[in-house]
C-alpha cells in the first residue's frame, strides 16, 4: 500500500499535535493542579442525603485553619444555601464545596469560573477552589431540571477574611 | 441506467426514509427557529410559548433533528450505498421494511407524547426531558418506548446490510468488499455495538421504571450508558457525511478519489475508537473516577486522526477533480470547483464548517478546559457545525443529487438550490460564533430565560463582544437556518411532485474508481470481525471497571424515584 509522501507529512505532523493537546492536559492536572471532579464525594440516598456520613445539613462549617466545607442541596429549583440565603465564605481559603441533589440532576456553575459541576442524585460532587478576590459570583443550574429550570439560580459571595463573621459558620 | 431504473424497489425504501426525515426537519427546524427567537428575546411576546413550553420545543427540536431526521437519512442513504456499491439488489427486502416501520411507529409515539407538552389535556403526560432524557426526570412510558423502537428498528435494516453482504460474498468469494459497503458495514458496526448502552438504559431501566414496575433506578448509572452511546452516535451522523465527502464529493469535483485503503483505515479507527470515549461528556460528573475520564480523553484525542487523514485526502481529491477540470496554482484550483452546483457546494461547505466544529471539539475534549466551557452554550455552537451541518447540510447536497436518482425526476427550482447551501453556511456562521463565544462567557444552555436577574452579581463577561450583540447574531443566524432549511424543502417537494419522465435527467450516478485501488492494501483491513473483537475489547477497558463500581453497590442503588416533568 502506497503512501503518499505529503500524506506522511501530514500523519506525522497530526500525530505531534494530538500529544501535544494530551500534554496540555497532563501539565493541567500534575502541574497546574487542575484535578477533576472525581467519586472522592461518595454517594447518598438521595432520599435522605444527610442520612450517611458524605452529607452534612446544608450550610458553611469551617474544617480547619483557613479550611471551609461548604454543603450545598440543590433541588428543584433552587440551591440550598445561595438562592434564598447567599453563600458566604472568606477569600483566599481553601473552600470545599460539597453539593448533592434530592430530586432530579441539576448543574451547579459559578459563571465565568472553573467552578462547574454536574450535580446527580445520589452522587456527592466535590470541588476545592481558592478565591483570590472578594466579589460576588452568580450560580446558575446548567442542567435542565424541569419547568422552571431557568430560575434556579443563587450567589456566592467572596468576603475579606476581617469581614468574615465566624458567626455565619455553622456549628459542626 | 439511473437507480429507480435499475432498482426500483430499493428506490422505493430510500424515498420512503428520505420523506419521513424530511418532516422531522420541517417540524424540527421550525421548533429551532422558534428556539433562537425565544431565547434571545426578539419578538418574544409574539411566540405562542412560554417559557415552560420552551423545553417542549427544545425537546422536539433535538428528538426530531439529532435522533430521527439523522437515523432516517442515515438508513436511507445506506439502502443506496449498498445496493450500488454491490451492485444487486437488497437480500430479503422486507427484513428492511420491517426495520422501516418499527422506526416509523417509534418516531410517531415519541412525537406525539413530545406534542403533548403544549396541550397536557391530551391522553399522554409531557415529556418534555430533552433529547439526553436524564433520569429521575420522568416522561410517560411512550416515549422511551418510541425511542427503543426507533433504535431497534435502525438494527433490523441494519440487518438488511449485512444479509445482503453475505450474499454478495458467497458469490464474489475472495474480492476486496466494495468500498462504500465497507463503509457502510463499519458504521453500522460501530452503531450495534453503541446502541447496546441506550438500549439497555431504556429496555432494562427506563421503561419498567417509567411503567412503575420497578421504584427506583440509578441515576448515574443510566447516565453513564447514555453517554456510552451518545457519543458514538455523533460518529454514526458523521460517518455518512463521510460516505458522501469520499464517493460523491470527488466525482462532483470532476475527479475520483485519492486513496481508497487510508479511507478504509479511517473507517477501521472509528470502528475502534468511537465508543471508549463517552466519559468525556462525563468529565465534570461526580462518581466516576478521574482515571476513567483521563483513558476516555486520550482516546478521544486519537480520534483527531481519522479526521485529520480524512482532511487530507478529500481536500487532495478535490484538487485533483480541480485540476481535472483544468484549474492551477496554489490556490487558484479552487475557483475551478463547480460552486454553482448545490451538491458539489453543500458538502464542500458542509466539509469546512467541520474544520472548525473539529477545533471547537478538542476544546470539549480538553479534560480540564472543559471546566470552562461544560454545559454552555459553547457545547450547542459546537454541535450545530457537526451534526448540524456536517451532517445536515452533507446531506442537502446528497439529496440534491440523490432524490433525483431514487424517484426519476428531473431536480426542480435550481436557482433556489443553488443559492441554499450558501444561505446555511452564513447563518451557521454567524449563530455559531456567537455561541460559542456566549459559552465562554458563561451563558449556559438548555434554559429559557438565560441572564441573571439578581442583584449585584456579576454580569455575564464576554472577551469580546457584547451579550445584546451575540444575541443579535443568534438570532438573525437562526432566521437565516430556518429560511435556508424552508428553500431545501421548497426544491424537494417541487422535485418530488413534480412529473416524471418529462425532461432527460441531468445527472449521473456513476462513480469513479479510485486513483489507488484497495488491490495493494493489506487484506486485514477488510477482516470486520478481527476490528470488531478489538473495539469490543477497548470498549471492555474503558468501561468494564467504571460500570463495575456503579454496579457493585446494588444495580439500582443509590436509586432515585421518577419525578414527572
Amino acid at each position: 500500500m502506497e503512501i503518499h509522501r505529503f500524506e506522511k507529512l501530514w500523519l506525522v505532523a497530526a500525530f505531534v499535535l494530538i500529544a501535544a493537546f494530551i500534554a496540555t492536559i497532563v501539565y493541567g492536572s500534575l502541574v497546574a493542579g487542575v484535578s477533576m471532579v472525581s467519586d472522592d464525594g461518595g454517594t447518598v440516598d438521595p432520599d435522605d442525603i444527610t442520612a450517611s456520613e458524605n452529607f452534612r445539613e446544608p450550610g458553611v462549617y469551617q474544617a480547619g485553619d483557613g479550611e471551609y466545607d461548604v454543603y450545598v442541596e440543590a433541588r428543584q429549583f433552587a440551591f440550598v444555601p445561595g438562592t434564598n440565603s447567599p453563600i458566604r465564605v472568606p477569600a483566599n481559603t481553601e473552600v470545599t464545596f460539597y453539593i448533592t441533589s434530592s430530586d432530579v440532576t441539576h448543574g451547579f456553575d459559578l459563571v465565568g469560573t472553573n467552578v462547574n459541576t454536574m450535580v446527580i442524585p445520589g452522587q456527592v460532587a466535590q470541588l476545592t477552589v481558592e478565591f483570590d478576590e472578594t466579589g460576588t459570583h452568580h450560580i446558575v443550574c446548567h442542567e435542565y431540571c424541569g419547568a422552571a429550570h431557568h430560575d434556579m439560580e443563587g450567589t456566592v459571595e467572596v468576603v475579606a477574611q476581617e469581614n468574615f463573621d465566624t458567626e455565619e459558620v455553622t456549628e459542626a | 441506467m439511473t437507480f429507480i431504473d435499475k432498482y426500483p424497489n430499493e428506490a422505493k425504501l430510500v424515498r420512503w426514509h428520505f420523506g419521513v426525515g424530511f418532516i422531522a426537519l420541517a417540524i424540527g427546524g421550525l421548533f429551532g427557529l422558534v428556539q433562537a427567537l425565544y431565547r434571545t428575546g426578539f419578538f418574544r411576546s409574539a411566540l405562542p410559548i412560554n417559557a415552560t413550553d420552551y423545553y417542549t420545543v427544545l425537546t422536539g427540536h433535538g428528538v426530531l433533528l439529532a435522533l430521527v431526521f439523522t437515523t432516517f437519512l442515515i438508513c436511507g442513504f445506506f439502502v443506496w450505498a449498498v445496493t450500488r456499491s454491490l451492485g444487486r439488489p437488497l437480500a430479503h427486502q422486507r427484513v428492511a421494511w420491517v426495520g422501516f416501520l418499527s422506526m416509523l411507529v417509534g418516531t410517531v409515539l415519541a412525537t406525539l407524547t413530545i406534542l403533548n407538552g403544549f396541550a397536557p389535556a391530551l391522553p399522554f403526560e409531557s415529556a418534555d426531558v430533552l433529547y439526553t432524557f436524564y433520569a429521575p426526570l420522568k416522561g410517560h412510558p411512550a416515549f422511551y418506548v418510541g425511542a427503543a423502537l426507533l433504535i431497534v428498528g435502525s438494527w433490523v435494516v441494519g440487518a438488511e446490510y449485512f444479509l445482503t453482504y453475505r450474499e454478495w460474498r458467497a458469490d464474489n468469494p475472495g474480492e476486496r468488499i466494495p468500498l462504500q459497503t465497507f463503509m457502510v458495514l463499519a458504521t453500522f458496526i460501530m452503531w450495534y455495538l453503541s446502541t447496546l448502552g441506550v438500549a439497555v438504559e431504556v429496555l432494562v431501566f427506563l421503561v419498567p421504571w417509567s411503567l412503575g414496575w420497578i421504584s427506583q433506578v440509578d441515576p448515574l448509572l443510566t447516565r453513564t450508558l447514555f453517554w456510552y452511546f451518545g457519543h458514538p452516535v455523533v460518529y454514526f451522523w458523521l460517518l455518512p457525511a463521510y460516505v458522501a465527502w469520499y464517493t460523491i464529493l470527488p466525482k462532483l469535483a470532476g475527479g475520483r478519489l485519492l486513496s481508497d485503503p487510508l479511507a478504509r483505515v479511517v473507517f477501521v479507527l472509528f470502528v475502534l475508537l468511537s465508543t471508549p470515549v463517552g466519559f468525556h461528556h462525563q468529565y465534570l460528573d461526580p462518581g466516576i473516577a478521574d482515571g476513567f475520564k483521563f483513558i476516555a480523553m486520550t482516546n478521544t484525542m486519537m480520534l483527531l486522526l481519522p479526521s485529520f487523514l480524512t482532511a487530507f485526502t478529500v481536500v487532495a481529491s478535490l484538487e485533483h477533480g480541480a485540476r481535472q477540470r483544468g484549474g492551477g496554482g496554489y490556490f487558484g484550483w479552487l475557483r475551478a470547483l463547480p460552486w454553482g452546483e448545490p451538491a458539489f457546494s453543500a458538502m464542500a461547505l458542509a466539509g469546512l464548517v467541520f474544520a472548525a466544529g473539529g477545533f471547537s471539539g478538542m476544546i470539549n475534549a480538553g479534560m480540564n478546559i472543559n471546566y470552562l466551557i461544560h454545559n454552555t452554550l459553547w457545547v450547542p455552537g459546537h454541535f450545530h457545525l457537526t451534526v448540524g451541518t456536517a451532517f445536515g447540510l452533507t446531506m442537502m447536497g446528497v439529496s440534491y443529487w440523490l432524490v433525483p436518482q431514487i424517484t426519476g425526476k428531473r431536480l426542480q427550482h435550481k436557482t433556489i438550490a443553488a443559492i441554499q447551501p450558501y444561505i446555511w453556511f452564513v447563518g451557521m456562521t454567524l449563530m455559531s460564533n456567537a455561541m460559542h463565544r456566549g459559552g465562554l462567557a458563561g451563558l449556559p444552555r438548555r434554559t429559557a430565560e438565560p441572564l441573571f436577574r439578581g442583584e449585584g452579581a456579576a454580569p455575564f463577561d464576554p472577551v469580546f463582544g457584547t451579550i445584546a450583540e451575540m444575541q443579535l447574531q443568534i438570532a438573525v443566524g437562526g432566521t437565516l437556518l430556518f429560511v435556508s432549511l424552508a428553500l431545501f424543502l421548497v426544491v424537494m417537494a417541487g422535485t418530488w411532485l413534480t412529473q416524471s419522465g418529462v425532461a432527460r435527467l441531468s445527472v449521473n450516478g456513476a462513480i469513479p474508481a479510485p486513483l489507488s485501488g484497495p488491490e495493494d492494501s493489506p487484506r486485514i483491513l477488510d477482516n470486520l470481525k478481527v476490528w470488531t473483537a478489538i473495539a469490543v475489547l477497548l470498549v471492555v477497558i474503558a468501561y468494564g471497571l467504571p460500570l463495575w463500581s456503579m454496579i457493585a453497590d446494588g444495580v439500582l442503588l443509590p436509586g432515585s424515584g421518577p419525578f414527572p416533568v
